[in-house]
């Protein structure tokens, strides 16, 4: 079985909603959608306040290469352009819509029929994945149409579907592998063809092996009836290890090559996506569907003991609330409610936030898990060091960072830092260490941006 | 017995002679060779290398005197922590005029108090007013106002910024501030402004830098800045010091008398004054229609 | 208003918000476990006193580190819950033998927690293994007291005063055969059956070879020590005394009985392997265990006394931040696969 090479922990697992069918989530009565919900500039305005909107009418379109545009995900009224508060509370741009009825545009194919054939080319799927505003849904929110618009001179030979969902609680992708597995193998053909690449391989933790089995009979089945070249598409099962969902520990647990420092993924020949990304661009392609809703995990310890929590398919621009409404009230030992999985989201302090492209959990943590533990010294135990999936030295660097010696840190590294928290995760004396790693790299990135600056500038 | 006393003390002696020459020899060959006025200088500055002058510490400075005495102007540089008694006594050891330097203070610019502001969160983190920000908007939710944490606090080299555990804002020392600007560039949120310290230490400025829309900036805080303008209508007649952007006041220390005109008209107390300034005049029944 | 949404004061915090459940307290405990089996051979051999020695010192180490916490570092906590003066506490009293008296050991713990550890900031900050600096200051405080082995097993359950008969160690028969040949010594050095049983003349954690590995592999299986790294001092060790027999079996007694004689196993299992004072990547631990078995061997053969385990890890844990510049873990990204980029 495979995995990545260097470092990584086991956290418990907790996949409490793995056995509950997606529900779909109806429309809340207002919803406010942020016009910046990815990697990238901000997108651009296209509506005003009054203006009538469907769903699937675009709200603002991309402002640059590294943007994606949004779209209405609700038919209704503009209420107002405002700001909503995002997860960690900061105000940002918003199409706020009061929401009436559920049209859709015309154009869009609602009916549930796989579409099979691929009719457009490579140059066509990539702009129309581009005007559908798709991003990394796996969280990174990286705009898709980017990844696949292969330069001049980079050949690309793997395309890898990440269905590893290695954070705990999540189970969305879970969940989609076995509800609509064949979408997601249409849309893997879709990005295999943008991307040209001949093999794609379909990554998944073998701690879901039902998902694994139902993907392969699925394979076969097409396969058999000859609707896939024989061998091109496949399941690989990977061993449960995390942080194997980050891009860069995938493709070197599924094909060995290491993604060199401050390089993409392009540059030895692979292609990441997430499996909802993958569907996304199969609803995009294939039934000219915008981005307009994800499938959120609604989690939680006592939430899901008390009978409640699931998957549900969310409307992007739903706020918090209504999420909370739908699993019937927050748990009531409830100290900490996390917006995306447990080892990278975000803590919430509000209820008016919106479900963006990238947000694919919300977890209630109880009291008791909630607040961190008393912090000790470091006692070198190099349990960090050991931890860390990209070699770093993460004690060194959190020391570092508290002496504000950013050209060390660099050096050490500091940048390669992906933020999967695996140290914090394995500190016995609960340092907490990525806190200062962060704030490091924003420190190191201005001192890198004014370095390139005062070189354009002579 | 006495033999052995006496070797042990030539071999020490040698050997310490030893050194001695050695070291001489370094100390002679190696010697840098030093304007002799660079350290007469640097003993009249105060001698904490704060780099408020935008030098590397009091040598520096003291470096960049000489040369610009050579060039026979220094009244371009100051020392805020020495302030103009020490300018003077340079300006006298080179004989030369000294510029005239405003004497000034750092002053926050939040008044979001546990009070006013009151949590609505708990942070769970290390008591760092940078990592807060990065966090979250912050435990009151005000994403422009102070975190509480007092980076300030630690990075003032003259112990003049205090944190207040009952207003859980930080406070300056105005007779130990010297302006040196270290709390400027602590502070993720840029609260803290140098200011004049102002004709009898009279001074007025808006106590926030919350520039969201007046609904927003009133959810999180009391005392938040809506910017309606009743201040700037109030300054308008008088000296024009007070411009309004992202619904934000700002008051000109320059043009600003401190007349504390601009106080009591803000409906949301967001201006801070460091005297008690003048009580209202009936008119204010005239003014509020205005500002609707 | 986000207060009402919610309905109550939410928590705050970067992530991740999961923990490991590994805390220092569970690693210390853990050790305090697998130094077990030792303590129990030390009783089995030496009775009472070897119970009352370790009680004391582990007694000491906890009450200095609770008053310095307390009164000198004027917190409101104690961080003697972690068990880590436990551990020092029990690694000092076997590394002494049983007849020492109590008073002496109290010294050595107050120079072990006072000096070693605390006075650097408490744990995590002490450069040198604490138990390590306790024993080499009584070694040179009280050297007869130090030296002084009572013969294991020859005497009851509760005897007191052990050092009326005494025995010379093993290493120190063979450092006393010296240029003479070893076959003068021959009849007196114990089988290697007792040596890895235990019942031989010593420190009381010197006993059984075979309690200290067990102790180790439960460490090793409970992930806190890398089984390399004892492995590997053990392996430095047998290398330098290994040649020396090859070159004259006459006067050098071979690699295994060094292996398994004196403190090699306690120190490879239990002092080499200390979280704090040794490197931070893997690679440096085992360049690191390995010097410090090389040197023991050296200081064994050549050096004034019979045992250089204590020595060969304290002049190592002096090297740990060279060890630290030199020794970095394989970045991701920077290697030959990565295609060279830098």
């Amino acid at each position: 079985m495979k995995t990545f090479s260097i470092g990584g922990i086991h956290p418990p697992e907790n996949k409490l909603t793995a056995d509950k069918p997606i529900v779909d989530l109806a429309p809340p009565a207002q919803v406010a959608i942020p016009v910046s919900q990815h990697i990238g500039k901000p997108a651009e305005l296209v509506v005003e306040r009054g203006t009538e909107v469907k769903v699937g009418t675009l709200l603002a379109k991309a402002s640059g290469f590294i943007s994606a545009p949004v779209h209405s995900s609700v038919s209704g009224k503009v209420k107002k352009i405002d700001t909503v508060v995002d997860a960690q509370g900061y105000r940002r741009q918003a199409v706020v819509i009061a929401v009436d009825g559920d049209e859709w545009e015309p154009g869009i194919d609602t009916t549930p029929d796989l579409v099979q054939s691929i009719p457009m080319d490579a140059t066509s799927i990539v702009a129309r994945i581009a005007e559908a505003g798709i991003v990394g849904a796996g969280g990174a929110t990286f705009p898709t149409a980017v990844k696949y618009s292969v330069p001049e001179g980079k050949h690309v030979d793997t395309l890898l579907i990440n269905g590893v969902e290695c954070e705990p609680y999540l189970t969305a992708d879970h969940r989609l592998m076995l509800e609509n597995a064949d979408e997601l193998i249409v849309g893997t053909r879709v990005l295999m063809k943008a991307a040209g690449v001949a093999r794609a391989w379909i990554g998944i933790e073998n701690n879901k092996p039902d998902a694994i089995a139902h993907l392969q009979e699925r394979l076969q089945t097409l396969s058999a009836a000859g609707e896939i070249p024989e061998g091109t598409l496949q399941v690989l099962p990977l061993e449960v290890k995390y942080p194997q969902g980050g891009e860069k520990q995938l493709i070197e647990a599924a094909t060995g090559r290491e993604v060199p420092s401050g390089k993409l993924p392009l540059d030895v020949g692979c292609v990441v996506s997430n499996v909802s990304t993958a569907i996304a661009v199969y609803h995009a392609v294939q039934k000219n569907r915008p981005f307009i809703d994800r499938i959120v995990t609604v989690t939680g310890k006592e939430l899901v003991a008390r009978g409640d929590g699931g998957n549900f398919r969310v409307r992007i621009g739903t706020p918090v609330s209504a999420l909370v409404e739908a699993v019937g009230g927050m748990p009531e030992d409830t100290a900490k409610v996390v917006m995306g999985g447990p080892m990278t989201g975000k803590a919430i302090t509000s209820f008016d936030v919106p479900i963006t492209k990238g947000s694919g959990g919300l977890i209630f943590m109880r009291a008791a898990d909630a607040r961190r533990h008393a912090v000790g010294n470091c006692i070198r135990c190099s349990r960090c060091v050991g931890a860390c999936p990209m070699g770093l030295e993460p004690y060194l660097l959190e020391k570092l960072v508290q002496a504000e010696m950013w050209e060390d840190a660099e050096r050490e590294g500091i940048m390669d830092c992906i933020e999967c928290g695996s140290c914090n995760f394995a500190c016995p004396s609960n340092r907490p260490i990525l806190d200062w790693i962060r704030l490091g790299k924003g420190r190191v990135g201005a001192l890198r941006r004014s370095r390139a600056a005062a070189r354009a500038g002579k | 017995m006495t033999q052995t006393i006496l070797f042990s003390v030539l071999v020490l002696g040698a050997v310490a002679a030893i050194f001695a020459t050695i070291l001489y020899v370094i100390a002679k060959k190696f010697a840098v060779e030093e304007d002799p006025r660079v350290g007469e200088v640097t003993e009249m500055l105060p001698g904490i290398n704060c780099g408020a002058c935008g030098f590397p510490g009091c040598p520096g400075m003291a470096a960049a005197l000489v040369d610009a005495a050579d060039g026979g102007d220094i009244s371009h540089l100051n020392c805020p922590p020495g302030g103009q008694e020490t300018m003077t006594r340079i300006g006298e050891y080179f004989g030369l005029e000294v510029g005239s330097a405003k004497e000034t203070v750092a002053v926050l610019r939040c008044g979001g108090s546990c009070e006013k502001a009151p949590a609505k969160a708990s942070y769970d983190g290390p008591r760092s007013c940078a990592v807060a920000h990065g966090t979250f908007a912050g435990e009151n939710g005000c994403a422009f106002g102070c975190l509480g944490h007092g980076d300030c606090e630690v990075v003032c080299p003259f112990d003049a910024i205090t944190m207040n555990p009952d207003t859980g804002l930080p406070e300056v020392d105005q007779e130990k501030c010297t302006s040196c600007g270290a709390c400027v560039d602590a502070c993720p949120r840029n609260l803290f402004e140098i200011r004049p310290v102002g004709r009898r230490d009279r001074r007025v400025w808006i106590n926030c830098r919350n520039t969201e829309s007046p609904v927003a900036a009133k959810k999180n805080c009391s005392v938040a800045c809506i910017g309606c303008g009743l201040c700037k209508k109030t300054c308008d007649g008088i000296v024009q010091a007070i411009t309004i952007e992202n619904n934000l006041a700002y008051i000109d220390h320059d043009k600003c008398i401190a007349c504390g005109k601009c106080v009591p008209v803000c409906p949301t107390n967001a201006i801070a004054a460091t005297f008690e300034p003048p009580k209202p005049k009936p008119k204010k029944t005239e003014t509020e229609p205005a500002a609707t | 208003m986000s207060t009402q949404a919610t309905g109550r004061s939410l928590v705050v915090a970067l992530p991740p918000h999961e923990r490991s459940e590994v805390s220092v307290a569970r690693i210390m405990w853990s050790v305090v476990l697998a130094l077990m089996p030792t303590t129990l051979v030390g009783i089995w051999f030496y009775g009472i006193r070897a119970a009352v020695v370790t009680l004391t010192a582990v007694g000491a180490s906890v009450v200095v580190e609770h008053v310095i916490v307390r009164y000198f570092f004027r917190r409101d906590t104690t961080t003697v819950t972690d068990g880590s003066a436990v551990v020092t506490g029990m690694l000092l009293a076997y590394n002494v033998p049983a007849g020492i008296p109590l008073w002496q050991l109290v010294v050595g713990a107050v120079v072990a927690i006072g000096v070693a550890k605390m006075a650097f900031g408490g744990i995590g900050n002490n450069p040198f293994n604490p138990a390590l600096v306790g024993r080499a200051f009584m070694l040179v405080s009280f050297p007869v007291d130090m030296t002084t082995w009572p013969v294991p097993g020859s005497q009851g359950f509760a005897t007191w005063n052990l050092d009326a008969v005494t025995a010379a160690t093993p290493l120190g028969l063979v450092k006393e055969a010296g240029a003479g040949g070893l076959s003068a010594v021959a009849d007196q050095l114990p089988s290697y059956g007792s040596l890895f049983l235990g019942n031989i003349g010593g420190c009381i954690g010197e006993a059984s070879a075979l309690a200290v590995v067990l102790g180790g592999l439960y460490l090793v299986w409970k992930g806190f020590v890398p089984w390399v790294v004892p492995l590997l001092y053990l392996a430095g060790l047998g290398l330098v005394t290994g040649i020396a027999w090859a070159i004259d079996p006459g006067t050098y007694i071979d690699p295994l009985y060094h292996i398994l004689a004196g403190g090699a196993m306690l120190g490879a299992w239990f002092m080499v392997t200390d979280m704090t004072t040794s490197p931070m990547s893997l690679t440096g631990r085992m360049v690191f265990a390995a010097s410090a078995g090389l040197l023991a061997g050296i200081i064994r053969l050549f050096g004034g006394y019979p045992e250089g385990v204590s020595y060969s890890i304290l002049i190592m844990n002096a090297l740990v931040p060279v060890f630290d510049r030199h020794f970095k873990p394989r970045k991701f990204g920077y290697g030959a696969s990565a295609g060279g980029a830098a």
